[in-house]
């Protein structure tokens, strides 16, 4: 395998006109590449783009209003009260009646909760990091994604979400998800359909501050 | 995925009187044209990102070793393994090789078009593995046995009809019988079935948009999120990418990020964008155990020394196929390989041998819209026109192109000549397609006029009509 490997460079290196190894440091391109402009208050552009895409929004004045606005759109749609989430929101205050199960995501879950790392303005997207309290098969497996997003996480574009991520000093985990709303497809005769694997609606509740 | 052929003109024939696929062809380019055209009038910047895109790219493809490299190290500290396959072939020993030692039994995939390249579905398979395509569509056209026909849309030649009868056949012994009449069924049916594949599957494979250097990360885009959960239910991930897909940073896969879903789909961003870094860490309760990266070469390191260096800018977004006159005439089988369109007539000879697929790039009108529309500004026209030269050059030229070529210059370089023989020609074509304004049947054309007709000229040569326009003093 080790071959392989061999080949494959020494023929790059044939095809840059270069015999020996790399050659001097390489100077990156200068800047970032244009970023687009919006004007505007980024919560508000996030809000609008999300809706554009498919998701929900509720706005909540305070963090503890986030478990009985779970438990209300759980009514709303019909769906049983019980969820899967993140261990990160082991914390919150959840109504009476709402069963809460925490870890990673099971095949008969049909909600889960979670929190997230950052909103990305620009073109609507919530983003999560993998890890032991998010893990990541709760974006994925269940039918209905509640997300909940603080307005400060919320980012104007994809270069403010990396300086945000290396200004953490973390690894990098082993999964970064950028979701722009409930899962869809277009493969059968170019019809939108949502709901094609992921989850079939994705909710956001955006909690002031 | 067996080699190209040169049966391109028989596949045209049939793609061209087949009023199924004629149909699908028109509803889908029609639209995907559209919402791109709508996207990128929305973006003031679009020009400036092309232009950074193709900057970045050349800036990776003249230091591409050393990007390969530290993306390597950087997915080693990160507890994954990159593996380098310079073949097709070796890229299906080294998969075949980790799903063997693991015992996988059912094998999940995202979208790869690498994988179409390198055959890999057929090679594990006759290794006793079951594969399941996770993409609604490439998950049709594995029930229909088919190669995709678009890199984007694979199933986009098939018809509600169809895939209903190809879930009637795969589905009912697991208990569907109910034949399906609306896309929203077939798309939950698929869910259901799909989702029991997910969740039993060993390995899961997916493609790479793009590889970071500065973190040794894999991105993928979907829209499905089938991606997300072929890679992270199943233990053993394996990401299968070209050498040429490696950028800088997480700020330069950004700037693709913006062109890509633009291009392909007409959407302003893909639902689903997807960084992978290693396997499970300490802790986690999911994800898998083991992150694998294979490299395909395949051909793509020559390609850089030589005139199509520029194909390597490639990121596949199907904008090129959307927007060609030939490709939404005859649709993505015809071009007999896994590559079709524009980017395929360049790719498929280059991967393959000049002398295979003799016909593709010359299936082009030189009309330079796919180049207009290509996010990394590859000269798409240009580089099938060279491929034509070595194509002559090589004396693979068939000889009544090279006749028919060689006649006309002949008469073209002898103006008394020229004057006459069109003289003579244009009033009696003009006279033969008075009635309709067309002509309908040529000599010795009639495979040009088998499936068109020629508008009949207006009675004079251009020079004829030059000179009394002049002598009008307009």
């Amino acid at each position: 395998m080790s071959n392989g490997r061999e080949q494959v460079l020494a023929q790059i290196r044939q095809s840059l006109g270069r015999s020996g190894l790399a050659p001097a440091p390489i100077t990156p391109l200068p800047g970032p590449g244009p970023i687009p402009a919006f004007s505007g208050d980024v919560v508000e552009r996030f809000v609008a783009k999300m809706l554009e895409k498919a998701a929900t929004v509720e706005r909540l004045a305070a963090m503890d209003e986030v478990g009985a606005a779970v438990a209300r759109y759980l009514v709303d749609i019909a769906a049983p009260a019980q969820v899967r989430a993140s261990g990160a929101l082991r914390t919150l205050a959840w109504p009476e009646g709402l069963q809460v199960h925490y870890g990673a995501a099971v095949r008969e879950d049909l909600s889960s909760v979670t929190p997230c790392f950052a909103a990305v303005a620009e073109a609507g997207g919530i983003v999560t990091l993998s890890g032991a309290e998010t893990p990541s098969t709760l974006n994925f497996v269940p039918d209905n994604h509640v997300v909940v997003v603080h307005e400060a996480q919320v980012v104007a574009h994809f270069e403010d979400l990396w300086a945000k991520w290396r200004a953490t000093g973390r690894p990098m985990p082993r999964t970064v998800n950028v979701i722009s709303g409930p899962s869809r497809t277009a493969d059968i005769e170019q019809t939108i359909q949502l709901g094609a694997h992921g989850p079939r609606r994705l909710h956001i509740l955006l909690v002031a501050g | 995925m067996h080699a190209p052929t040169n049966t391109f003109p028989q596949r045209v024939t049939v793609a061209l009187h087949d009023k199924r696929l004629q149909a699908a062809l028109n509803h889908a380019s029609g639209g995907f044209v559209a919402k791109r055209a709508a996207q990128v009038a929305a973006l003031p910047e679009y020009e400036a990102l092309r232009e950074r895109a193709r900057e970045v790219k050349e800036h990776v493809l003249a230091n591409l070793d050393t990007y390969l490299e530290r993306y390597e190290a950087e997915v080693t500290r990160q507890g994954g393994h990159v593996h380098w396959a310079s073949t097709a072939e070796e890229a299906r020993e080294i998969i075949l090789g980790i799903c063997k030692r693991v015992g996988a039994k059912t094998i999940t995939k995202g979208k790869s078009m690498v994988s179409e390249e390198i055959g890999l579905n057929d090679a594990l398979e006759a290794a006793g593995h079951k594969v399941v395509e996770t993409d609604l569509g490439e998950y049709i056209i594995q029930l229909a046995h088919e190669p995709p026909s678009h890199i984007i849309v694979p199933a986009v030649h098939k018809t509600r009809a169809q895939v209903a009868d190809l879930f009637d056949t795969a589905h009912r012994p697991l208990g569907y019988t109910k034949h399906l009449t609306e896309v929203s069924e077939m798309v939950n049916e698929a869910r259901q079935v799909l989702r029991r594949h997910y969740f039993e599957a060993d390995v899961g494979i997916t493609g790479g948009n793009f590889l970071v250097a500065e973190t040794g990360s894999s991105i993928i885009v979907t829209n499905e999120g089938n991606g997300d959960l072929t890679q992270t239910l199943a233990r053993v991930h394996i990401v299968t990418s070209g050498i040429e897909r490696v950028v800088p940073t997480l700020d330069d896969a950004t700037t693709f990020l913006r062109l890509l879903a633009r291009s392909a789909t007409g959407q302003e961003t893909e639902t689903y964008t997807t960084v992978s870094t290693g396997p499970r860490r300490e802790g986690d309760h999911d994800g898998p155990r083991e992150y694998h990266v294979v490299l395909v070469d395949n051909g793509r390191s020559k390609m850089l020394g030589g005139p199509f260096r520029e194909m390597l800018r490639c990121i596949r977004c199907g904008a090129c196929l959307n927007h060609c006159p030939v490709y939404t005439a005859v649709g993505g089988h015809a071009y007999g390989w896994v590559y079709p369109g524009p980017m395929g007539s360049v790719l498929t000879p280059l991967i393959n041998g000049i002398d295979t697929a003799y016909d593709l790039p010359n299936a082009c009108t030189l009309n330079g819209r796919c180049q207009t529309v290509c996010p990394v500004k590859i000269p798409l026209p240009g580089l099938l026109r060279e491929i034509r030269r070595q194509q002559f050059e090589r004396g693979l030229t068939h000889w009544p192109v090279k006749l028919a070529l060689q006649s006309w210059a002949w008469v073209a370089k002898r103006a008394p000549l020229y004057h006459l023989l069109m003289g003579i020609g244009i009033p009696l074509m003009h006279r033969l397609g008075r009635r309709r304004g067309v002509l309908r049947w040529l000599p010795l054309a009639a495979g040009w006029t088998d499936t068109r007709d020629l508008p009949a000229p207006q009675g004079q040569t251009f020079q004829q009509a030059w000179k009394q326009r002049k002598g009008g003093g307009s």
